[in-house]
């Protein structure tokens, strides 16, 4: 079913030119905010890129930076007191960073949409879905107020909303969190979008609710043939739809890889201890696995590895030099497609 | 999976009284003292608050004793001094700096002496509000049910009748007016912004955990009421009653501008704004330095209810 | 919605009766006497006075004469001034419309310049701009009104000659503007910090992130997005504020010579013409009730979350 190309160099390939490369593409993107305590270093040099139909999870515990990259990709960072000093972000090879407001603007919604994590504080509480759904219409194809409200119905009766003639009139705070959420999703889709940004579109929902919204997500993902930028902390949740992963920590992406071979053999130890801390049925009765430590403090991150002070195998390397991310091979040296690691010791972590 | 769960909660049964109780005692006991000395923090360091904070001491030292500033009587009437002898205003803390009243009188001695009614209305309205209201409004939040509902219409009633209007009503009534008699007309009229804030900070706070805690353990309600729910809802109290304090001060001089507030021979500043109004072609500075005196203190007052709400809750910015 | 109307109605008629009553006792319990006050200085027959009392009906128990005035009033009868012998609904009639008049274009003149204020420091919070804003509210604030008016007066009628100190008997709706921008201004300095927090509260909020990542134009956001939402609070203040202005405007009128219903309390108090305070104080307690039911009514009109059963 799902024939995705998974061959695609991950991350950003800038040479691979089929179908006119990928349809998003961040180079070496660096976010900082200015607080009083000095500048927070939020994202440091961060490459990835999604092609059409391509799923890329983007993984990481909280202040990690995924979610300030997509705030970036998608302009709405609070700037001030965010700042983007050095970077680039391509979407369809032209840098958007370098856009004026107006030309961003007709991007956002229509090209890139993105769904919220808390679809409750993020929709209007004040104006009925109907009117905030019919509003993407309004806005980006002028149509009318009755028009508007014609397609958002549709668009309920695409997610799955049940009785969304009669429901498109009500307020956010009248849906369930799973219903909310479905709403986030139909907004996001509304125009077609080309890449579709969820920032841990599931984390607020019940376990089984979740599993329906991620489904419904991947399914009309599918359909419409978008790329899907899916943020998380939850390694659970992007085994069955994302197509490569990118690991991220303390502002950098510490790993990337095809979703299949990275839960199967890590390189780098942050993922392994990712991977360990999730309960499994088949370890009942053992301690389970915790990452050491507490995340990085980004005003002032570790020298060398940001992840020395908690990694297990940690030398005296890693606290001096800032690891690269370089590709990773077989013992052989036989190439892996996609296999990224910044780890000194990738060798060991991989190849046990 | 079960059977690890039933046993937390069997296990937890008995424990988790104690466990809340602790919490509450953790929270009786620290929570007070991190959000005041958190505010204590923030004010120090906001010159809203360190500019109000010395007016106020400097206008409390002169009301509480106006000799420090004067040696002049501020009723010491020479009517050769009239008010057409203009103000020496290069004579620095003299009887004459802001010149004379149309009867004669030091301008400046006036304004010193001055501040003790303005202030006195101030301070002792706000600290009558400020029982009452939070009384009335503890029992009416706390209690609820019939209580509340009659404590909230009588509340009601007093909220409806415009503050001023209604202290015209009573002041009139009175042949003379000394300060007491303002102090308890304003009281009597404005306690109810008080209540309502302080009912709708209790009904918040008698749901919190550590309330609950106390009630489970056998609290006595007087115990609960002023050990665990005022010490907490109290913050928001201090705030309006700060801010209020500025407004009472303000409707003293207005009442006396009015000519149903303090009378001589109180030496107030809402007085000598009344009387000098017939002035007010000729020697507008006679109306315009007590309304300065006014202002100021007012905007003292206010300025630190400002900083103390921003360092209570610093959300609100 | 109609329940809870009905229920809200019957709640007033207790606090009508409350503050009718409370105004009333304020009046006829505490010293002070209209027939004393009629005669003045002369001296007079004491038997005279009794008798002009026992025709008011100004002899029987307090409580009597409360449940007179009241079933009075209910049949349209605000009672007749003693020393003007004119009827007091005439009275009213005459002051009310002009107070009116100054409330109204008072609450025009600080909801709208109030509510621009405070839009445009909440936009630009912590700037240059938010802290001139909250220096002027402050300054609004600290000034007793009273001074303010005489200020406005000093420069605008005396210093500047543009208009007249007083306001001429007729109140011409332009004499009003100045006197209705010093009785105003009070509340336009409480109006603006309201906005401009309420503003910069909500521009924080996700969901203007989302109207931002919709791709909506920058107009829209604000102007529909940020607004209804900011507005609930605001409108909230307004609703009552309108009592408020027409309780305020006694010292307004005061100074401009007014001839509205300051005017006539402040007479009526001086003669302790008890029917026409209490009626004057019994329908601005009408007006702030009626007001804030409509002001709760309109609250969830704006906000849905808000629903009355």
């Amino acid at each position: 079913m799902t024939i995705i190309d998974k061959t695609a160099d991950v991350p950003a390939s800038r040479g691979s030119t089929d179908g006119g490369g990928p349809l998003l593409d961040v180079r070496d993107l660096h976010v900082e905010f200015k607080t009083r305590d000095g500048v927070v270093k939020a994202v440091n040099g961060v490459n990835y890129s999604v092609s059409a139909g391509e799923t890329l999870a983007v993984l990481g515990e909280s202040g990690s930076g995924k979610s300030v990259t997509a705030q970036a990709i998608m302009g709405i960072l609070d700037m001030p007191p965010g700042r983007i000093p050095q970077g680039e972000i391509l979407f369809r090879g032209q840098d958007m960073l370098t856009m004026g407001y107006e030309e961003r603007r007709k991007i956002r919604g229509q090209k890139i949409a993105m769904i919220f994590q808390d679809a409750l504080s993020s929709l209007n509480p004040v104006l009925s879905v109907g009117y905030q759904l019919g509003e993407m219409f309004r806005v980006h194809q002028g149509l009318s107020k009755k028009d508007a409200k014609a397609k958002a119905v549709e668009l309920m009766d695409r997610v799955r909303i049940p009785a969304a003639k009669e429901r498109v009139d009500d307020y956010p705070h009248q849906f369930s969190g799973g219903m909310r959420q479905r709403i986030m999703i139909a907004m996001a889709l509304a125009l077609e979008p080309d890449l579709i940004i969820a920032d841990e579109p599931t984390t607020a929902l019940d376990v089984t609710v979740q599993a329906q919204v991620m489904d419904l997500l991947a399914e009309l993902q599918r359909e419409y043939n978008m790329g899907l930028i899916l943020i998380t902390h939850d390694l659970g949740v992007v085994a069955d739809v994302a197509d490569k992963i990118a690991v991220m920590y303390a502002g950098r992406i510490v790993e990337t890889a095809p979703v299949h071979e990275l839960y199967k053999r890590p390189a780098h130890p942050y993922t392994r201890g990712l991977l360990d801390s999730i309960p499994r049925l088949d370890q009942k009765g053992q301690e389970l696995y915790a990452i050491k430590g507490l995340p990085p403090n980004l005003l002032k991150i570790p020298s060398g590895c940001a992840f020395n002070p908690r990694c297990p195998k940690a030398q005296d390397v890693c606290r001096t030099d800032v690891p690269a991310l370089l590709s990773v091979t077989e013992r052989d040296g036989g190439e892996l497609p996609g296999r990224r690691s910044a780890c000194h010791f990738w060798k060991e972590q991989i190849h046990g | 999976m079960p059977e690890a769960l039933e046993a937390t909660v069997k296990d937890g049964t008995p424990v988790a009284p104690d466990a809340q109780v602790k919490a509450a005692d953790a929270a009786k006991a620290e929570k007070p003292r991190s959000l005041w000395s958190d505010a204590w923090h923030d004010l120090r360091r906001n010159p809203l608050f360190v500019v109000s904070a010395i007016l106020i001491v400097f206008l409390l030292t002169m009301s509480a004793f106006p000799g420090l500033f004067t040696s002049a009587d501020p009723r010491h009437a020479d009517l050769a001094k009239h008010y057409l002898q203009k103000p020496n205003w290069g004579n620095l803390f003299a009887e004459d700096w802001f010149g004379y009243d149309v009867q004669g009188r030091s301008i400046y001695a006036r304004v010193i002496y001055g501040a003790r009614a303005s202030i006195a209305v101030g301070v002792l309205v706000t600290l009558l509000v400020t029982v009452i209201g939070t009384v009335t409004g503890m029992l009416a939040g706390y209690f609820g049910g019939w209580i509340d509902t009659l404590l909230s219409r009588v509340t009601d009633i007093f909220f409806g009748i415009p503050f001023i209007l209604g202290a015209m009503v009573v002041l009139t009534s009175f042949e003379q007016r000394h300060v007491w008699v303002v102090i308890l007309a304003l009281a009597f009229l404005g306690w109810t912004q008080i209540a309502r804030v302080a009912r709708g900070s209790v009904i918040t706070i008698k749901q919190a955990d550590y309330v609950m805690a106390a009630k489970a353990l056998g609290a006595s309600t007087s115990r609960i009421l002023l050990r665990h729910i005022l010490p907490n809802a109290i913050a928001p109290v201090i705030v309006v009653a700060t801010i209020a304090l500025g407004g009472y001060i303000s409707a003293e001089a207005t009442l006396s501008f009015l000519g149903i507030g303090l009378e001589a021979p109180t030496v107030s500043w809402g007085v000598d704004i009344s009387s000098g109004q017939e002035q007010l072609r000729n020697a507008a500075y006679v109306l315009i330095i007590p309304s300065i005196m006014v202002s100021i203190t007012v905007l003292a007052f206010i300025m630190l209810g400002d900083a103390v709400r921003n360092a209570l809750d610093p959300k609100l910015r | 919605m109609g329940r809870y109307v009905a229920r809200r109605l019957l709640q007033m008629i207790p606090v009508f009766i409350g503050s009718t009553l409370l105004v009333f006792l304020m009046m006829y319990a505490l010293p002070g006497d209209p027939v004393r006050a009629l005669a003045g200085e002369q001296a007079v027959d004491q038997a005279q006075i009794a008798q002009m009392k026992k025709d008011l009906g100004l002899d029987l128990p307090i409580w009597q004469q409360y449940w007179n005035y009241l079933t009075g009033l209910f049949q349209g009868d605000f009672g007749t001034q003693i020393a003007t012998q004119r009827p007091v609904a005439e009275v009213i009639g005459d002051a009310f419309p002009i107070t009116v008049r100054l409330a109204l274009f008072a609450f025009a003149f600080t909801a709208i310049v109030g509510i621009a204020m405070g839009v445009l420091a909440g936009l630009k919070a912590d700037t240059f701009r938010d802290r001139g804003l909250l220096v002027v509210t402050l300054l609004l604030i600290s000034v007793p009104s009273f001074v303010l008016g005489f200020l406005a007066q000093y420069f605008f009628a005396h210093q500047l000659g543009w208009v007249e100190p007083n306001v001429s008997a007729l109140a011409e709706s332009h004499e009003l503007i100045l006197p209705a921008v010093v009785l105003g201004s009070l509340s336009l300095a409480y109006v603006a910090r309201l906005t401009r927090t309420s503003v910069a509260e909500n521009l924080r909020s996700d969901y203007m992130r989302t109207a931002v990542a919709k791709g909506l134009p920058r107009r829209r956001i604000v102007g529909v997005h940020l607004m209804r939402n900011s507005m609930i609070p605001v409108v909230t203040f307004l609703g009552t504020d309108i009592g408020t202005l027409m309780g305020g405007a006694v010292v307004t009128e005061g100074i401009f010579n007014v001839q509205g219903v300051g005017y006539a309390v402040f007479g009526a108090l001086k003669s302790r013409e008890g029917s026409t305070v209490v009626g004057i104080v019994t329908l601005i307690v009408v007006v702030y009730l009626v007001a804030s039911l409509l002001v709760d009514l309109l609250y969830a009109v704006l906000d849905p979350r808000i629903r009355y059963a």
